[in-house]
């Protein structure tokens, strides 16, 4: 059979190989192509080297931009990798993952002159690829100081705050419940925002500062407890993240075909051939964030032939940024909003359609207005927000759902820090939980050095 | 529709754009090309006495310097005359001028100062038909080393005698190629005039090494591991070579004296902006090897237009229009006081006027008002330097505005005086002629 779908490209139900793995290939591959040397010269000569730079502010992690950029346009991308890394350790996946069209790239000043802002993520992804490629290494461990640091979680939050602990000397052990290391770099993050296992690479890349261990299969709540932890080590960062998933309030969410979005990505991005991920007909997500488009993208990429977004606001309302919401729309994704989910109907035990209730906003408050659509669907995925697992962070302050945090990321126990999704103030994205990483080390270093004196 | 017709010392050419003595004229196939995409005329690569001809090097010739986005500003070459046949060249001139007999064929020339070579070769040149002839008395490397070139150019008495010379062997048009490689480039222009020359035409190029090839410590471009110097030209020697020409054209002594104005001459503004400076024609060369010719299409097209635009219905019209503006720093009215504003519609807030003036100047620009980010001139700081004007990457978003007569600048605190006085009057002047008493 000719063209581009696979053997099981129309059956029903949630079935694996609707497209040919060729196919695949070409739709899991880099979102971006990587910018050849020329074109990064090019594009870094855009860059006006603004005093106190905007997009410099933009950057939860602060990193030098405008600096960087000259390094690049001058033929050093060394040298602007090593300015990148000392703000932001995981530079190289931030390059890739973040939203720029919402942080620096947003306030470059060539967004404001010409609505074409210096391309500052793809910039900072050529500088972090070369350094990587070369294992050019740029940061050493400072004489042990004998302190001992658990970090638990392995996510951006927690490599940061490892490798800048490490950076100022002291012992870091991490544990993380998980078989690999990365956090949702690893199990979260779009396919094709971070291919060929860059998530992997990065975490060798950043450990091979030295003096920091990692203990893998190891929950806190389970395997390890919190006062266990404080009683082995002079201090301890929480970066576990987000892992409990919101309850979809609707009749029938636990039939089967109903799946929380965050674990088929998981599921995705932990397949070694993708035609072996099955996926339905006729998909329906229900969410309006990140998760939603990236669960939808995929799963018309895989090949389900209707992807529909159901999301209960309005389009501004949405978390995903203009550009996601456009990348979606681009892979043929539909976008529906003021639709909240009723009920899912079922047949023969598995998902067969979903019906679901038109919103409105009604005095300030949302509320269903009685009409209602229904949607075929083989498979449903829930992406409706994640939360912490509260007991993992038992005795420790909660605010709105979080572990509450100050300035200095420092929780309610005087001996624990927390950082990236799972404390309070942050955005769900990781370069803010990088700069929460490091701003915790920071502080815990200055705990334990005043300890020491 | 403006006349774009000229007459140089007598040869007539269509349009003031000539092709500068260089590869785009070292033979009859460029040049026709270049008469069938419009230059009105050319001066033929410069060519050498009768004999074996001169052996270029095998290895690259050119070193570059680049601005954003790889543009070409500045070109060097270690290129010599030709290394053609002199009687190849000769007949290619005749056929080629027969074919365009409405267009300009200079022929550049230089040959060993002895009188006897010049007698020799002028007369050949003459056969052809030619309109005129250049004497290259400016190429600066390779050529220099032999005592030809830069190395007459650098030396006026000798620029006087072989003008001398060929004034008196033929009846052409003679015009003298000046070096720019010199302290005052009034001096050979004298010693032109006074060897009986028609024209000089400035300037070739300026010795240069564009940069080092930092794995081999080798200046490029590098030949088989050494480099030497070469010649410089393109955009970034146009603010040079416009000087010196207004530096000719302005000279009392050298008055009247017709100039072909070149260097950096790459759209039809550089061309106008010479032709304003005193220059009769034009001539181009990088911009050619650039771009290829069909670059000669925007300059007409730009510089009649313009014309138009402005009321400027021959040359005549404009050049040399800008030479009475040209005069010594001492004579500048001290009197126009201006300061730096901000387009705040038009501010992109970069910040960068902020900065140069911050860290190198004279802190007149604030960064923020009311704890925001924004970029306002103080004018009790600012001293009009217009320094801001040049670093911002907005067009027109920073405008110097004078002071009106009889305002008070917030800097000075004095009255913005309407009378125009200058340095020679100025009571910080030890060498100040008293004002005549009021
Ligand atoms: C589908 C999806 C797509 C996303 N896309 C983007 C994007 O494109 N750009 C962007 O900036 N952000 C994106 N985000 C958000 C981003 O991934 C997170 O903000 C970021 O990973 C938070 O880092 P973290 O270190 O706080 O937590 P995580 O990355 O969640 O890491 C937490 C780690 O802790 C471990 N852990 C959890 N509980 C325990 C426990 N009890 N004991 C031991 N270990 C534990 C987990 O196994 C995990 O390794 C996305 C999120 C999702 C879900
Ligand atoms: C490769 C090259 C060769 C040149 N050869 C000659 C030459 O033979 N005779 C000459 O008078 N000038 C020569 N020049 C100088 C040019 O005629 C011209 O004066 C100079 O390049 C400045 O003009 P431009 O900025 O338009 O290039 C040469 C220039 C170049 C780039
Ligand atoms: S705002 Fe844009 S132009 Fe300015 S420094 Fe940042 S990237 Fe460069
Ligand atoms: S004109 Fe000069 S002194 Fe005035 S603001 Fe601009 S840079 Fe500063
Ligand atoms: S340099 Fe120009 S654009 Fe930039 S802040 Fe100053 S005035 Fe605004």
């Amino acid at each position: 059979m000719e063209g581009t779908t696979g053997t099981a490209a129309l059956d029903d139900g949630i079935v694996a190989g609707r497209l040919h793995a060729e196919t695949l290939r070409t739709n899991f591959a880099d979102l971006h192509a990587p910018l050849s040397a020329h074109e990064a010269r090019i594009e870094a000569e855009r860059c006006y080297f603004c005093f106190d730079a905007p997009c410099m502010n933009a950057c939860p992690t602060q990193i030098d931009i405008p600096m960087f950029i000259r390094e690049i346009s001058t033929g050093n991308p060394l040298g602007a990798a090593k300015t990148i890394f000392e703000q932001n350790i995981l530079g190289g996946m931030c390059a890739r993952v973040c939203p720029t069209e919402t942080l620096c790239e947003e306030v470059c000043v060539r967004e404001e002159a010409e609505g074409k802002p210096v391309k500052i993520g793809r910039l900072q992804r050529y500088a972090t690829d070369i350094a990587m490629d070369e294992d050019a290494r740029f940061f050493s461990r400072e004489a042990s100081t004998g302190k001992k640091v658990a970090v638990v979680g392995a996510g951006p939050a927690g490599l940061s705050c490892a490798h800048r602990l490490a950076m100022h000397g002291h012992d870091v052990v991490i544990f993380d419940a998980r078989p690999k290391a990365g956090g949702l770099n690893e199990y979260g993050i779009a396919t094709y925002k971070t291919v060929d296992g860059f998530a992997q690479q990065e975490v060798e890349y950043l450990l091979s500062i030295g003096g920091i261990s990692i203990e893998l299969g190891q929950r806190l709540g389970e395997q390890l407890s919190l006062d266990g932890l404080l009683g082995e080590f002079d201090a301890v960062f929480l970066g576990i993240g987000i892992g409990g998933v919101n309850a979809m309030l609707a009749d029938g969410s636990e039939t089967e075909g109903v799946d929380n979005a965050i674990d088929f990505i998981a599921e995705l991005r932990q397949a070694t051939d993708l035609s072996s991920v099955p996926i339905g007909r006729n998909v329906v997500v229900i969410g309006g964030g990140m998760t939603a488009i990236d669960a939808a993208i995929q799963a018309k990429l895989l090949g389900a032939e209707n992807v529909t977004i159901c999301y209960r606001r309005g389009k501004d309302h949405m978390n995903a940024s203009d550009f996601e919401q456009e990348l979606a729309a681009s892979k043929g994704v539909t976008i529906r909003h003021w639709l909240q989910p009723k009920r899912v109907i079922s047949s023969d035990g598995t998902v067969s359609a979903i019906e679901l209730e038109y919103t409105a906003i009604r005095d300030g408050k949302l509320t269903g207005i009685g009409h209602t659509a229904t949607l075929p669907a083989d498979q449903v995925f829930k992406a409706i927000g994640q939360t912490l697992i509260e007991e993992t962070a038992d005795g420790l302050r909660i605010e709105g759902g979080r572990i509450a945090v100050d300035k200095e990321m420092r929780t309610s126990h005087d001996k624990v820090w927390a950082g990236g999704d799972c404390a309070s103030g942050g955005d769900d994205l990781t370069v803010t939980a990088v700069a929460h990483g490091r701003d915790a080390a920071e502080s815990i270093h200055k705990a334990l050095s005043g300890a020491a004196r | 529709m403006a006349d774009l017709s000229s007459n140089f010392v007598g040869i007539k050419s269509p349009n003031p754009f000539w092709l500068a003595s260089a590869p785009p004229t070292d033979k009859a196939y460029n040049v026709e090309r270049a008469f069938e995409a419009g230059w009105g005329g050319v001066v033929w690569k410069t060519l050498g006495e009768e004999g074996p001809p001169v052996v270029n090097v095998n290895g690259p010739r050119y070193g570059a310097i680049w601005g954003a986005d790889r543009r070409l500003l500045g070109l060097n070459n270690i290129e010599l005359i030709t290394d053609r046949d002199l009687f190849v060249n000769l007949e290619e001139i005749r056929q080629v001028k027969k074919n365009w007999p409405d267009r300009a064929v200079v022929v550049s020339l230089m040959v060993p100062c002895i009188e006897e070579a010049w007698k020799t070769i002028l007369p050949l040149v003459e056969e052809t038909g030619a309109d005129g002839v250049e004497l290259n008395c400016g190429c600066p490397h390779g050529m220099s080393e032999r005592g030809m070139g830069s190395a007459v150019g650098q030396a006026p008495d000798l620029i006087e005698m072989i003008t001398r010379w060929c004034k008196a062997t033929t009846r052409m048009p003679v015009i003298v190629k000046l070096t720019p490689n010199i302290t005052d480039i009034r001096a050979p222009a004298r010693a032109a005039l006074a060897g009986g020359a028609d024209a000089v035409s400035l300037i070739n190029t300026i010795n240069s090494i564009t940069s080092v090839d930092l794995d081999n410590f080798c200046p490029e471009p590098t030949i088989d591991g050494k480099g030497t110097h070469g010649g410089y030209c393109g955009p970034a020697v146009k603010p040079i070579a416009l000087s010196m020409v207004s530096e000719i054209a302005r000279d009392r002594e050298l008055k009247g004296l017709p100039i072909s104005g070149i260097g950096g001459i790459t759209t039809w503004r550089d061309a106008a902006e010479f032709l304003a400076l005193g220059a009769g024609n034009v001539q181009v060369c990088t911009a050619a090897m650039t771009y290829g010719f069909k670059i000669v299409e925007e300059m007409v097209s730009g510089l009649s237009n313009w014309m138009d635009e402005n009321g400027h219905r021959t040359l005549d019209d404009v050049i040399g229009r800008a030479i009475p503006n040209v005069t010594d720093w001492q004579f500048l009215n001290l009197n126009y006081v201006t300061k730096a504003k901000i387009n705040q519609d038009l501010c992109i807030k970069c910040g960068r006027c902020h900065i140069a003036c911050e860290d190198t100047s004279h802190q007149a620009i604030s960064a923020t008002r009311n704890g925001e980010r924004h970029f306002e001139v103080m004018d009790e700081e600012c001293v009009g330097c217009n320094l801001c004007v040049n670093v911002c990457p907005v067009d027109n978003c920073i405008t110097m505005e004078p002071l009106a007569a009889g305002s008070v600048d917030p800097r000075t605190k004095k009255k913005v005086e309407e009378k125009y006085a200058n340095w020679t009057t100025h009571p910080n002047n030890p060498g100040a002629i008293p004002e005549a008493a009021e």
